[in-house]
């Protein structure tokens, strides 16, 4: 009696086996299940070096200096009351907006340029153009660091060749800030470039010749149709722009360390002295999170712009 | 079956009064050593070949208790080492033994396994560490840290000889002969900030000006600390007073005001390196650094190396302080092999060890127990002959880092975030009045007191 009874529902559970494998490889075939397996590797990074890390530094910025009890605000609240915090958010925005308003200017100015140029020497001057781009920025700014090296600057150098007086370029509060502005630049521009570049490419030609046909010059041919027609693509690069200038690190820690006294430093750097190098990490990690509603804020705003334009 | 947890420390603590008592009392477990796995953070130093004789001394170790050694030499450029003990002390998880950069171990303390046991077992077998050491790895009652010689150095003059005889007419080499005995102690009591001063204003004048950096880097905080402390500013007390405001910060003040006349303008973005380059150009006539600018000059300009000679700084109306940073060894609390990690430190402090890192250290690293300054690398290390006997204190310098005397916790905010240099600089550089550069600085500091 129990053998016959076994048999059948041997083929059933055989049965249900197949049914269920059937049904797991068509829900695999799906496309939104396939399409969430692909994504999977993806997620799990972003999970694992963004939002765990983001929300542990929250956690951090939260705990007393020792990380024996939580503190909620304070770290906040005592960053308010220190006068090198100040300083340190004068220079990030003067920073950022100076880098950023310069290397979209000349990335601008470099894109126009450049699309004026005959295919062929187009793809030269591309490829040359995005060199400091695509160098390690650590490595390059060492490169820079030689050349404003203290005591043995090449520049200065030059300078003194040339009959100039030498500059005191990192030792000096307005030069240092100056130095690291010109790196920034120097590196970032050459995103801004491209972006705008491939951005020019999208206009139609028949634009231009029918505004040059109605008699429009060139200034108003790149008030009337370039400019509006680039405006997404120069939101978009300067909200990424501006994202990474604020979070810059290697230029500073390279070139001046944040000095002198302080004049240097950004939230990044800033945020390095405290946690790592004082091993305050609570208020090292306050200081990494101001920047966020910073960035938070102006990318609301500017992807808000971007949004309404398309629409 | 149990076995002894150690030869090495076995042999060691029978040479000790009392020691195979105290290694019970202090509970150094038995562990089988069959299954021991040691992992080691270490300095990565820059003298070519110290690595490899470590390595060999810890490998041999480790193969004589059966232990397997896994060393990881890890580089200070970029504070790498600092960055990855921050880490390690985070995730609980990582090397048993790490060597801490000078502050490092004050601000992982708590994390940290105390190393009473051991460093009471070398100091009953060599005697006390020096007092910088002790003020540094000593906390709260109990060694949090053992002081290690690896790195550890000291901050002495390293000036030209022949520059300083020759313009500002005074003869380094025979203030501080290499040989302590053939000290004149007037010649040595003259030599204060004031002569040092003069003796700047003339090699300035010979376009060979000394260098000593004020920004943000330790070599800066390793000459103003003593300096300050020479004239007796001290910045916070040890029951938390801040005292910065002093009469003795101004009279320091007012002197730099007047030495950084005679020192390079670029002073204020100088990095650790960029004195030993200024010595090593030929341009420069005096640095205080340890002799690693000397060692480089020794390969890339001899001709300025055979020139360089090491000795005592100048002496202040409160005394003659010298900067000294020590590296320290711990073991962190969640290594699962503590006992063979101890055994192991103990196994290194021996002489046996010490000498032969000392050696290969070629004089740089500082032992911090003076048992073993009567190495004799410093007096046979040329050229010139004696040009180092003085880098070990051997007149009436006393080591300090800058931050002492205050409670370690805060001395290490006050020396890694650099309120001394900027106070100064602020003086020298912004043309900031004196007063309210103290100022700024005892406002600036009791930020650090946060809890």
């Amino acid at each position: 009696m129990t053998a016959l009874r076994q048999e059948p529902l041997a083929e059933e559970w055989a049965r249900q086996r197949v049914r269920r494998r059937t049904s797991v490889l068509a829900r695999l075939r799906s496309k939104p299940v396939a399409a969430f397996l692909m994504c999977l590797p993806l997620l799990v990074l972003i999970v694992g070096l963004i939002i765990y890390p983001f929300f542990y530094s929250i956690y951090l910025a939260m705990l007393n200096k020792r990380e024996t009890q939580v503190v909620w605000l304070d770290n906040f609240r005592f960053l308010l009351t220190m006068d090198t915090f100040w300083l340190v958010v004068r220079t990030s925005f003067l920073f950022t907006f100076t880098a950023v308003f310069f290397k979209a200017l000349l990335g601008f100015i470099l894109a126009l340029v450049i699309n004026t140029l005959p295919t062929r020497g187009q793809r030269v001057w591309r490829g040359v153009s995005l060199v400091p781009w695509v160098m390690p920025l650590a490595l390059s700014t060492l490169g820079w660091w030689w050349i404003f090296e203290p005591t043995h600057s090449a520049l200065n150098w030059i300078l003194v060749e040339l009959g100039f007086a030498p500059k005191s370029w990192l030792a000096d509060p307005f030069w240092a800030r100056f130095s690291i502005i010109l790196v920034n630049v120097w590196y970032g521009t050459p995103f801004f470039m491209i972006m705008y570049l491939a951005g020019l490419k999208s206009i139609p030609l028949e634009l231009f010749d029918s505004a040059s046909i109605d008699g429009a010059g060139p200034f108003q041919r790149l008030r009337f149709i370039t400019l509006p027609m680039l405006k997404n693509i120069i939101a978009i690069t300067m909200l990424f722009s501006t994202i990474v200038t604020f979070a810059n690190f290697d230029i500073v820690r390279v070139l001046t360390r944040g000095g002198p006294r302080n004049e240097t430093h950004l939230f990044g750097t800033f945020s390095f002295r405290l946690g790592i190098e004082s091993g305050d990490v609570p208020l090292g990690a306050a200081v990494a999170l101001v920047m966020f509603p910073i960035l938070a804020v102006s990318a609301f705003f500017i992807l808000r712009g971007v949004r309404r334009s398309v629409v | 079956m149990k076995q002894k947890s150690s030869v090495d420390r076995r042999e060691f603590l029978k040479t000790v009064t009392v020691g195979t008592a105290a290694a019970s009392v202090v509970g150094f477990p038995n562990v089988s050593r069959a299954q021991t796995k040691l992992a080691l953070g270490l300095w990565d130093h820059w003298v070519p070949g110290e690595n490899a004789v470590l390595k060999e001394i810890i490998e041999a170790w480790g193969k004589a208790n059966k232990v397997e050694i896994t060393i990881d030499f890890i580089t200070s450029i970029g504070e790498k080492l600092q960055a990855t003990a921050a880490a390690e002390s985070r995730a609980g998880t990582g090397h048993d033994i790490f060597a801490f950069v000078t502050w490092d171990g004050t601000k992982y303390k708590d994390k940290l396994e105390p190393m009473n046991d051991v460093a009471e077992a070398l100091i009953k077998k060599y005697g006390p560490y020096n007092e910088n050491a002790t003020y540094l790895n000593f906390q709260d009652g109990k060694w949090v840290t053992l002081p290690s010689p690896i790195g550890s150095h000291t901050y002495p003059l390293e000036t030209r000889m022949d520059l300083w005889k020759q313009h500002a007419g005074i003869d380094v080499q025979d203030i501080f002969p290499p040989d302590v005995k053939k000290r004149d102690k007037k010649k040595v009591d003259a030599w204060d900030w004031k002569m040092f001063l003069e003796g700047a204003k003339k090699v300035h004048a010979a376009g060979s000006p000394a260098g000593m950096s004020i920004a943000e880097n330790t070599d800066s905080n390793d000459w103003l600390g003593p300096l300050f402390a020479s004239y007796g500013s001290t910045f916070v007390t040890p029951k938390g007073d801040i005292t910065i405001e002093s009469d003795a910060t101004l009279e320091v003040l007012e002197y730099l005001k007047e030495l950084t006349k005679y020192l390079p303008p670029d002073i204020y973005a100088w990095d650790d390196g960029s004195n030993n380059r200024w010595l090593i150009s030929g341009r420069g006539s005096a640095i205080i650094n340890p002799p690693s600018a000397w060692t480089v000059a020794k390969r890339d300009q001899p001709a300025v190396a055979a020139q360089v000679w090491h000795h005592d700084v100048p002496r202040g109306p409160k005394g003659r302080w010298r900067g000294s940073l020590p590296f320290t060894w711990g073991v962190w609390k969640f290594s699962k092999n503590k006992s063979a990690a101890k055994d192991l430190l103990l196994h290194l402090g021996q002489k046996e060890q010490q000498w032969k890192l000392i050696t290969a250290s070629q004089g740089y690293d500082m032992p911090q127990q003076n048992f073993f300054l009567d190495h004799p690398v410093w007096v046979e290390i040329e050229p010139p002959k004696g040009g180092q006997y003085n880098y070990p204190i051997r007149g009436d310098e006393r080591l300090i880092v800058c931050g002492w005397p205050a409670k370690q916790d805060l001395a290490a905010q006050i020396y890694t975030r650099y309120p001394i240099p900027h106070m100064v600089s602020r003086v020298t550089q912004k043309g900031d009045n004196p007063k309210e550069a103290m100022k700024w600085a005892a406002k600036e500091i009791a930020t650090y007191m946060r809890g």
